[in-house]
């Protein structure tokens, strides 16, 4: 036999065998190569031994991710013999991230890469308006959804203003519609609050919910963004990045607003313990007021006033008194003075006979005989007139 | 006092701490009076905003010259 004849009877023994014609092979990746032609060249692996694989274009072309060295996958196709080589390989038709699904990884891929980031930081999540004016719902125009997101709304607070922009919540146009409309309310801003919304399903239904444009497009919304897509217990990347996630859809109806009762009754008692504070303050004030009402300068207020007149008057009376007292002690000494006044006034002199003479030249007295000569001429006054005198002599006293 | 730019969340804030600050009674008399008025103000312009808002659904439709909105019809709204 030729080499070529042993290969290729090896080949259709193999082919023949049941088993190895479409099998599901668990192992690990290595020496993953993406070959120019489309095709994937790798080995697959589990602690003991290696399996040579081989999955063309037409397959690996469909794979929703693309596989690496050291990912854990479950493989289904069937085993053949490469005659060339004379090696038998594992032609892979299919691919799956072992016991998660595909999706799931790149979910948990996108969902670490983004954490990474800061993208699902709590100091970035904003705060709810309490009373948004309006509220922007991104979600498809059809279907439940919106009609509980509007039902809910309408219970809680009938005004309600609701803007919806339509899209699509599934398919591969869903992310890029999601996304705009997010970012267009941004431009817009004629809403307070987004809610991002859809219903349940498959978690390829709720893919778009996943995807990096959208969650890029609420991390960077300046209105705060609630999520509310699926059920309860489905999360999305877009549920990290929203700054409030809403379990259901419902539910983000009731988070976005209050009942309007709720509102009405914390205004009313806010009103009532305004009017309280109040009342208290007046009514403590107005008691303080009476207590300085109370007292005597209230009660009497002119008390103070007499008391005060009293003491004027016996102060005036005192000054009276005083000045009266000034007055005759004054009095008195004036006469004293008069008197002695009198007793030293020359006019007195004159009445008891003395008289004064003086020069007629210069009218000065004449107290002396010197003063004078012989033939001067003297004026003598008198009690009750003057004489005028010429001195004939002048004798001077022997004692004087 | 001017009020346009208040949202009804300030409003209320504001109207609590007025009222938080009147109970505690360490004011005066006027200032009593002023916080007192301005709490009536606030309360007054708190339920005009609930009252002002008007009902309306609509859906966006991307137009020619920008946005255009359109009324939602209603379904069952349950009233």
């Amino acid at each position: 036999m030729t080499v070529s004849e042993v290969n290729k009877y090896i080949k259709d023994l193999i082919s023949r065998d049941l088993i190895l014609s479409g099998l599901w092979v668990k192992g690990e990746i290595s020496n993953f190569k993406n070959h120019y032609s489309g095709h994937f060249y790798f080995t697959l692996k589990d602690e003991k031994s290696l399996l040579k694989c081989v999955m063309f274009r037409s397959n690996a072309s469909l794979l929703p991710f693309m596989p690496e060295d050291g990912m854990k996958v479950i493989i289904r196709g069937y085993v053949s013999v490469f005659e060339r080589d004379g090696q038998y390989q594992l032609y892979a038709e299919e691919m799956q991230p072992d016991g998660i699904g595909a999706l799931y990884v790149a979910f948990e891929k996108l969902k670490k890469k983004l954490e990474a980031e800061g993208l699902f930081d709590a100091s970035r999540k904003k705060k709810l308006p309490y009373l948004p004016r309006a509220i922007g719902v991104v979600t498809s125009s059809t279907g439940a959804v919106i009609r509980d997101i509007i039902n809910v709304l309408s219970r809680r607070f009938y005004n309600v203003n609701l803007k919806l922009y339509p899209v699509q919540v599934q398919g591969e146009q869903a992310a890029g519609q999601i996304a705009a409309a997010v970012r267009r309310f941004n431009e817009l801003g004629n809403v307070d609050v987004i809610i991002v919304a859809r219903g349940g399903g498959s978690l390829e239904e709720l893919w778009p919910f996943n995807e990096e444009i959208v969650a890029r497009s609420i991390y960077e919304s300046r209105i705060p963004v609630i999520s509310a897509v699926g059920h309860e217990t489905d999360y999305t990347i877009a549920d990290f990045v929203a700054d409030m996630r809403a379990p259901t859809p419902s539910a983000a109806a009731e988070i976005v607003m209050p009942e309007r009762a709720v509102v009405e009754n914390r205004l009313d008692s806010l009103k009532l313990r305004l009017r309280n504070a109040m009342l208290k303050k007046t009514a403590m004030e107005r008691l303080l007021l009476r207590k300085v009402e109370g007292s005597v300068a209230f009660r009497q207020p002119l008390n103070r006033i007499y008391q005060d007149r009293m003491l004027l008057d016996v102060q005036k009376k005192y000054m009276q008194k005083a000045l009266s007292a000034l007055d005759t002690k004054y009095r008195n000494r004036l006469s004293l003075l008069a008197a002695t006044l009198d007793s030293l006034s020359p006019l007195k002199s004159l009445a008891r006979g003395y008289s004064i003479t003086k020069s007629k030249k210069d009218g000065s007295l004449v107290k002396t005989i010197h003063a004078v000569s012989v033939g001067d001429r003297l004026e003598i006054c008198l009690t009750d007139g003057r004489l005028g005198c010429t001195v004939d002599s002048i004798e001077e006293d022997s004692n004087g | 006092m001017d009020n346009t730019e208040l949202t009804f969340e300030q409003a209320m804030a504001e109207l609590e701490e007025i009222v938080k600050r009147l109970e505690k009674g360490e004011l005066t008399l006027d200032e009593s009076i002023s916080f007192f008025r301005r709490g009536v103000e606030l309360t007054k312009y708190c339920n005009k905003k609930l009252d002002e808002a008007e009902r309306s659904i609509t859906m966006l439709i991307e137009g020619e010259n920008g946005v255009i909105e359109k009324e939602l019809p209603e379904l069952d709204q349950g009233r």
